[in-house]
């Protein structure tokens, strides 16, 4: 049998209240005020789908940072940052997973995250990969003023596959591919051009999903009405019940698609729903997720005992609890780009990325992966050839040391309002690491007046800067609040 | 132990432009002005110069990079022009190489230059840039001011000192430079300034205001060196001396192990006691006339008071707030208004900073002279807290 081993999910912090947005936008689109409630996830200036499904996959692998057991990798995105470049790569180099493990990135359509999720499941079950991990993020664009921005949120999940130590078997699996172009996005456009909804229900979802449901039941040799958990992404009012009472599921089993709490994160909502269903699950559920999208695809789990002791860190729960509400909705066109606003002549500099620097240190970039001295036992980052040892003068005594999960908290910072920042002011500073060792780092996810000395802090993935002149990304790690971990700094107290 | 520096070498002349926002001048001008006052004070010719040591920052904004800029500026007579820089403690460096080379017995007569001309970037503050090809992809897009400000939060967190109290201190640093501006003919800033005034300045980076930071200044200064007999031959007397010249240099303790709290320069530490050593300076808070440091940041001044062994670890923002380096206080700081008010061109700062040392020496400083001063220090810093270059020269009479 295989199944699912570990799952995790990642929704950005912001959430942006849809009553702000349309109200800003109701000048001159009367309409989107029907729409008016709730918020939507929103990613930070630093975060996409690439970044978000880092952190996914985090929340998967947890803190134990030997992924030595990984040996595939599947990225599914519908708006990865890279057309040629293997996204999965970057998330491979960030996960310091062996590079022996086989990787690819799926992509497409948006059923991208669960036809992932198959191959994967299907790879593991041919006996082709023992172990393998699927992340999924989006972060879908959507012009201003437009129903989608809305409706649209951002997010990410994953999933490690394996043979055995599993929290849901993988029972079945449907797919119907038809090529129905209820919306499309051509490989140079910024955005997406959609049809009308009422064919898109009536003659797509309705006519395209059901066929992919049933083979899947059939391979999996339940009746529909076994259904305890039915995950279905549309942005639709309702289309998941109506498939339901189609189908022959219990409405009981229809789950909430969180639109009203994050949005719909295009081809990660399968997955991040999926991902919500074993945070809720119990032994013995069965969970059918189906998504559209030039046809459809559909996965039938069974929970196992082994749920409550596999749960992660975060999932999804976890990740809507961590919010903070932004009612600036120009914040969220900087943030996505929408806008062209007065950056300054401190952002005119050229951020051109050395891709021979980038390769020579891609564990120390993108790894986050320092040194520890064998002979000192001092850890340090950057790792070199002679330890930073105060007058030790040790060479070549170094192994490679992972920052990335261990807690560390903020020895010095400043909030910079003269440097350019997308988010200003730009905080930055000193970070030191249980266990040894130091970054001078940015600071991300916070505002003028969260950090002080001693402030816990973990590490997150996250978009340095871009080069709009060549297309390039560039990628690092920051700080940002631990905010499970956060007590009373000492220092404070004084005050 | 080497013998060191003490009274080998003399300062035959000094010279420095006016700093400020010079508009009318490219660093061309620049060094001009700073040569001819030097070469005129010096009393020699531009044959007498045996060597020349030059300092400039930021080659891509200023004068561009080797030892031809100087030399065609002051269309010297083909001697060696070598191009020093070590961020902004290059004018001390380009004062090193000249005094080692009369105390080598390489030169008779050396000349030390340093020069930046920043106001052509378009925008206030410092020209950004992050060095090589590595850096760029991992440090923090930050700032001068954002590097510096590191100290302030560290500084409160070891000594328990409140936010209100230091940066009250930080202010009382900036309100006395600004006052000693004001008595300066040649400084970039000459107007005094109220404790309110910068407490409510606009925040530059947390808790530096737009009065916590130096100007942005274009500047040359310079300084030509002789041997103490030379000097006498030439027909000068009271003679000011070299007494010590240190540089230390980070080598990763502060920015990559978990030694340094991030609330002093370990570098100042270093270069202040080997510089004592060298000079014979026992009882540095006695002894010491007066100081030039590095005041880049108000709170960069407030620790190297502390980093110099001049206040006690802790204390040294009770001493700012006691008057303590006021002008009129036991040890005045920054008298000629400091990078502060006198302005900050990057390659020419240290040599400014031994500008006002030798002036007071010779009793030319009109009205910010000091009664009697036997010993002055310069503290010259280059880089950031937690990477740096600190320069300490000590300069003081002749047989003192």
């Amino acid at each position: 049998m295989v199944g699912i081993a570990a799952w995790g999910a990642y929704v950005p912090r912001l959430r942006l209240s849809r009553k702000a947005a349309a109200s800003a936008n109701a000048w001159i689109a009367p309409g989107l005020m029907g729409k008016a409630k709730g918020e939507r996830s929103m990613a930070n200036w630093d975060e996409d789908a690439l970044t978000m499904a880092v952190e996914a996959a985090r929340d998967v692998l947890g803190p134990d940072d030997d992924r030595s057991h990984v040996r595939g990798l599947w990225f599914a995105s519908s708006t990865a940052p890279f057309s040629d470049r293997l996204n999965a790569g970057i998330i491979s180099a960030a996960l310091t997973l062996d590079r022996a493990a086989a990787s690819a990135d799926v992509s497409g359509s948006q059923r991208c995250g669960l036809t992932a999720l198959a191959q994967g499941l299907n790879a593991v079950k041919a006996g082709a990969v023992s172990c393998g991990l699927v992340t999924v993020g989006e972060h879908r664009r959507a012009r201003a003023a437009s129903t989608q921005e809305l409706d649209f949120g951002d997010g990410a999940a994953a999933f490690m596959l394996a043979e055995k130590d599993l929290v849901a078997e993988f029972l079945g699996h449907g797919s119907c591919t038809a090529d129905f172009v209820d919306h499309f996005r051509g490989a140079d456009a910024e955005f997406d051009y959609h049809w009308e909804e009422r064919w898109i229900r009536d003659e797509g979802i309705v006519k395209l999903v059901p066929p992919a449901v049933e083979a899947a039941l059939k391979k999996a040799g339940l009746g529909s009405d076994q259904v305890t958990h039915f995950c279905f992404p549309s942005t639709f009012g309702g289309m998941a019940a109506t498939l339901a009472k189609r189908l022959g599921i219990p409405a009981s089993a229809v789950r909430d698609n969180l639109a009203g709490v994050m949005g719909e994160a295009g081809a990660a909502h399968g997955p991040v729903l999926l991902a919500h269903a074993l945070d809720e699950a119990r032994p013995g559920d069965i969970i059918l997720v189906a998504q559209f999208g030039q046809g459809a695809e559909a996965l039938i789990f069974r929970v196992t005992d082994r749920i409550d002791q596999a749960r992660p860190a975060r999932g999804v729960v976890g990740s809507l609890a961590d919010r903070k509400e932004e009612t600036n909705y120009l914040k969220f066109l900087f943030f996505n780009g929408l806008v062209e606003w007065d950056r300054g002549m401190r952002a005119e500099k050229d951020n051109k990325t050395a891709l021979t620097t980038l390769y020579r240190n891609e564990d120390q970039i993108l790894g986050l992966v320092g040194g520890k001295c064998r002979e000192t036992g001092v850890v340090q980052y950057p790792r070199t050839r002679i330890s930073v040892a105060p007058n030790a003068f040790a060479v070549d005594t170094q192994d490679p040391y992972r920052f990335a999960e261990r807690k560390a908290s903020v020895t010095t910072y400043s909030a910079d309002f003269l440097t350019y920042s997308m988010s200003p002011p730009n905080h930055y500073g000193t970070i030191d690491f249980e266990g040894g060792g130091r970054i001078f780092m940015d600071i991300t996810d916070v505002e003028q007046g969260d950090v002080d000395t001693g402030l816990p802090v973990k590490m997150v993935f996250r978009l340095k800067e871009t080069d709009e002149k060549r297309g390039f990304r560039r990628y690092y790690w920051k700080a940002a609040p631990d905010r499970a971990a956060r007590t009373q700094p000492a220092a404070l107290a004084a005050e | 132990m080497a013998a060191g520096i003490r009274d080998k070498v003399a300062i035959l002349g000094m010279g420095c432009s006016k700093f400020g926002e010079r508009w009318d001048a490219g660093p061309e001008d620049l060094m001009v002005e700073a040569y001819l006052e030097a070469m005129q004070d010096a009393g020699i010719e531009p044959t007498q110069l045996d060597a020349a040591w030059f300092s400039t920052h930021i080659d891509e904004v200023g004068t561009g990079k080797g030892g031809t800029p100087m030399s065609l500026a002051l269309r010297l007579p083909n001697i060696a022009v070598t191009r020093v820089e070590n961020f902004c403690a290059g004018g001390s460096e380009a004062f090193r190489g000249a005094v080692y080379a009369v105390a080598s017995g390489a030169a008779d007569i050396a000349i030390a230059l340093g020069v930046e001309k920043l106001k052509d970037t378009g925008y206030g503050g410092l020209p950004t840039g992050q060095a090589g090809t590595l850096l760029p992809q991992v440090s923090p897009n930050g700032s001068a001011p954002g590097n510096f400000a590191q100290l302030a939060s560290a500084y409160r967190a070891k000594h328990g000192v409140s936010r209100d109290d230091l940066k009250r201190a930080i202010a009382h640093v900036s309100v006395k430079s600004h006052a000693n501006g004001a008595k300066n003919p040649k400084a970039h800033l000459q107007k005094p300034v109220t404790e309110e005034q910068v407490l409510n300045a606009p925040m530059i980076a947390e808790p530096l205001g737009l009065f916590d930071c130096c100007g942005v200044s274009d500047g040359a200064a310079a300084a030509i060196v002789t041997t103490p007999e030379i000097a006498r031959s030439l027909g000068k007397r009271n003679l000011t001396t070299v007494k010590a010249l240190q540089l230390a240099v980070s080598n990763g303790m502060e920015s990559q192990y978990n030694g340094w709290d991030g609330s002093y320069f370990h570098t100042a530490r270093i270069a202040a006691s080997k510089a004592y050593r060298e000079a014979g300076i026992e009882r540095p808070r006695e002894q010491i006339s007066m100081m030039e440091v590095h005041d880049c940041f108000s709170v960069t001044e407030l620790v190297t008071m502390e980093d110099l062994h001049i206040s006690a670890e802790g204390q040294g923002w009770k001493d700012v707030m006691n008057g303590f380096y006021d002008a009129d206080g036991q040890i005045p700081c920054q008298i000629d208004g400091g990078l502060k008010c006198f302005g900050h061109p990057i390659g020419a700062s240290g040599l400014r900073m031994l500008y006002e040392m030798y002036l007071q020496l010779q009793g030319r400083a009109g009205e910010r002279q000091l009664s009697n001063p036997v010993f002055g220090m310069t503290h010259n810093l280059g880089g950031s807290p937690s990477t740096n270059v600190c320069s300490v020269a000590i300069v003081g009479q002749e047989g003192a």
